[in-house]
């Protein structure tokens, strides 16, 4: 079975994000970006999911500036086969990018795509789910666990209330959560192979997808900053000020 | 037209989601119907029938919603998509789930996350873990809102809705729930509650969680934590409070052994009053404590436990 990952590049998650004095966005010049953190999960997924013999071939891709390139030799080193850059400069919604990877899944014959659960730039958490009811395939959303039958894929999901296991025909869209799998450090040997796994190029209008967002971002600030407050000496004393302001 | 908001419910309770979810909802488009999609779910729809300014609950009690599962749950919303120009759920895990499947099929964007309705068509939504906060216009299409529920207040039991009985819509048949294991618990829920008290990975073992318990016992509070906390297994992933957990924004916060990343930041920086115990006199988290207690968690927690006897 041939899996699709999609990975994302995103601004890395350990960067203090700062707001444009302009207010049209986030400043992301000279900035480190990384591979979206749900996507690697979702690359190491699929990795351990093709040494278990479930899996015959891993196709990455990303939509993206030509940097994104650096985000799929990532998923190349961590173990992926190929991947695809759909090339796009600019903003592209969860919508569109689902509409895209439609198309490449009606190409390349997929039995699974495995997502992130949430970009952690936009925060969406809607492309998978979007995709699934494109291609009119079931999902399973927020895994934790995954075992891949012959016709099936069983899912442990992260819901509010604890877990939930639901069981999916094949083929499925899944989107992953932090418990499924801890993604390993690609090898230097590895890194050095994936530069020469083939990356093929394509654009936005290659689908058939018009990228322009619908929704209108009319700006952009900084959420209102909060001021640290005292120390207190002792737990006795942490106590005092609590009933002090009524709280407890 | 109306808004339909999608019920977070267990079928015999209504979640308080919903009415925080209602009250967002009234400030999109009115009326408002509430849509009950479960099994044996009467009184979870009773309940919503008192929501002021509810003007009706639709009801879909079958056994093919028992799960909840996005594929049957979607399809029913979709079907009654054509009378409503605005669907909003809460940003719970259910809603997550479903509701962008409504808005791919209806070819519309969905806005994630909303935490003020500025106006009928102009959103907030909070994007980079909360860091930049994006207003945005969603005009001439159907709006497809997921509602962060720690940003509403929700509406009173004081209304009295009508109810309809309405047919479950075509399950695609794709997707089967074998399974549940659902965390029990007499605690308050994590993001309805007043006070929380979370636990990171300076608790060092799942048993000295019993530490928080018994404050949280004390105190009424319901018990969050970490990432961190929730990997090493201390405690069940349903309480991770943060970028991708669960928000709060409670009216008491302690975070006990947490250091302040911004991806929990996230989930808990909204609170009232802000409660931090820490050895760690530079970590982050003493940046947005109203009270910062430097202290060994494992000496503290016991003192303060002592000082809510006296
Ligand atoms: C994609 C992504 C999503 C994430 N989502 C979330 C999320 O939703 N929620 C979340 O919480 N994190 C999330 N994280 C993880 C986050 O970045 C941090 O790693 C995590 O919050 C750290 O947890 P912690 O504070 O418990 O542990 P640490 O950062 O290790 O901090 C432990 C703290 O305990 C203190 N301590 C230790 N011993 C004692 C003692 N005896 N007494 C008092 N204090 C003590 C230490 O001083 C330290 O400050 C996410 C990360 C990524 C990459
Ligand atoms: N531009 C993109 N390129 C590749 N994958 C993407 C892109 N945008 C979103 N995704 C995938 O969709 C997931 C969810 O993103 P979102 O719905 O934006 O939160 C991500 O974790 C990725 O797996």
């Amino acid at each position: 079975m041939k899996v699709l990952v999609p990975v994302k590049r995103v601004i890395d998650f350990n960067v203090a994000v700062r707001v444009k004095a302009d207010r049209t966005g986030v400043d992301l010049t000279n900035v480190k970006m990384s591979i979206n953190p749900f996507d690697e999960i979702a690359v190491e997924e699929a990795v351990r999911q093709k040494e278990k013999g479930k899996v015959s071939e891993i196709v990455a891709v990303s939509i993206g500036p030509a940097g994104a390139q650096e985000t799929l030799r990532t998923a190349l080193a961590m173990g992926a086969d190929r991947a695809i850059l759909v090339k796009h400069d600019g903003e592209i919604e969860p919508l569109a990018v689902a509409k895209i990877l439609k198309a490449i899944c009606a190409e390349e014959q997929l039995g699974l795509v495995i997502l992130g659960k949430q970009a952690i730039d936009d925060d969406c958490n809607q492309t998978g789910q979007m995709l699934a009811a494109l291609l009119g395939w079931p999902q399973g959303t927020f895994a934790a666990k995954l075992e891949i039958g012959t016709d099936k894929v069983s899912v442990t999901r992260e819901v509010d209330g604890g877990l939930q296991t639901v069981e999916l025909n094949l083929p499925a869209v899944i989107t992953t959560d932090l418990r499924l799998n801890e993604p390993r450090y690609a090898s230097l040997p590895n890194i050095m192979k994936a530069r020469k796994k083939p990356i093929l190029e394509k654009t936005v209008a290659d689908y058939g997808v018009d990228p322009a967002p619908r929704l209108k971002v009319l700006e952009v600030t900084a959420p209102e900053k909060r001021r640290s407050g005292m120390r207190v000496g002792s737990a006795a004393e942490l106590v005092g000020k609590l009933r002090e302001i009524g709280i407890i | 037209m109306a808004t339909l908001v999608l019920a977070e419910h267990g079928n015999a309770t209504l979640d308080e989601a919903t009415a925080k979810t209602v009250t967002a909802a009234a400030a999109v488009s009115t009326p408002v119907h509430v849509l009950i999609a479960g099994h044996n779910c009467r009184n979870a729809a009773e309940q919503a029938q008192k929501l002021a300014g509810v003007e009706k609950v639709l009801v879909a009690d079958d056994a093919r919603y028992a799960g909840f599962l996005a594929e049957p749950v979607a399809a029913l919303a979709l079907a009654l998509a054509p009378k409503y120009d605005a669907i909003a759920a809460p940003a719970t895990a259910n809603g997550k789930n479903v509701l962008p499947r409504v808005a791919a099929q209806l070819d519309v964007p969905q806005i994630s996350d909303i935490i003020a309705v500025d106006n009928p068509d102009v959103f907030r939504r909070p994007i980079y873990a909360g860091n930049a906060i994006q207003k945005v216009e969603a005009k001439g299409f159907k709006k497809i809102i997921t509602v962060r529920t720690a940003a509403f207040p929700a509406a009173p039991a004081t209304g009295s809705a009508s109810l309809e009985s309405i047919a479950a819509a075509d399950d695609p048949g794709v997707a089967r729930m074998t399974s549940e294991n659902m965390t029990r618990s007499e605690r308050p829920e994590l993001t309805a509650a007043k006070i929380v008290i979370s636990g990171g990975r300076g608790l060092q073992s799942k048993d000295n969680f019993i530490l928080i318990e018994r404050i949280a016992d004390k105190l009424g509070a319901a018990i969050g934590a970490s990432r961190a906390a929730v990997d090493a297994g201390f405690i069940p992933n349903d309480h991770q409070v943060g970028q991708t957990g669960k928000i709060v924004a409670p009216q008491l916060y302690i975070a006990v052994g947490i250091s302040g990343a911004i991806q929990h930041l996230a989930g808990m920086k909204d609170s009232r009053v802000i409660v931090a115990i820490n050895k760690d006199e530079n970590a982050p988290i003493f940046g947005i404590a109203d009270f910062g207690l430097v202290a060994d968690l494992f000496q503290a927690l016991p003192e303060f436990e002592k000082a809510l006897d006296q």
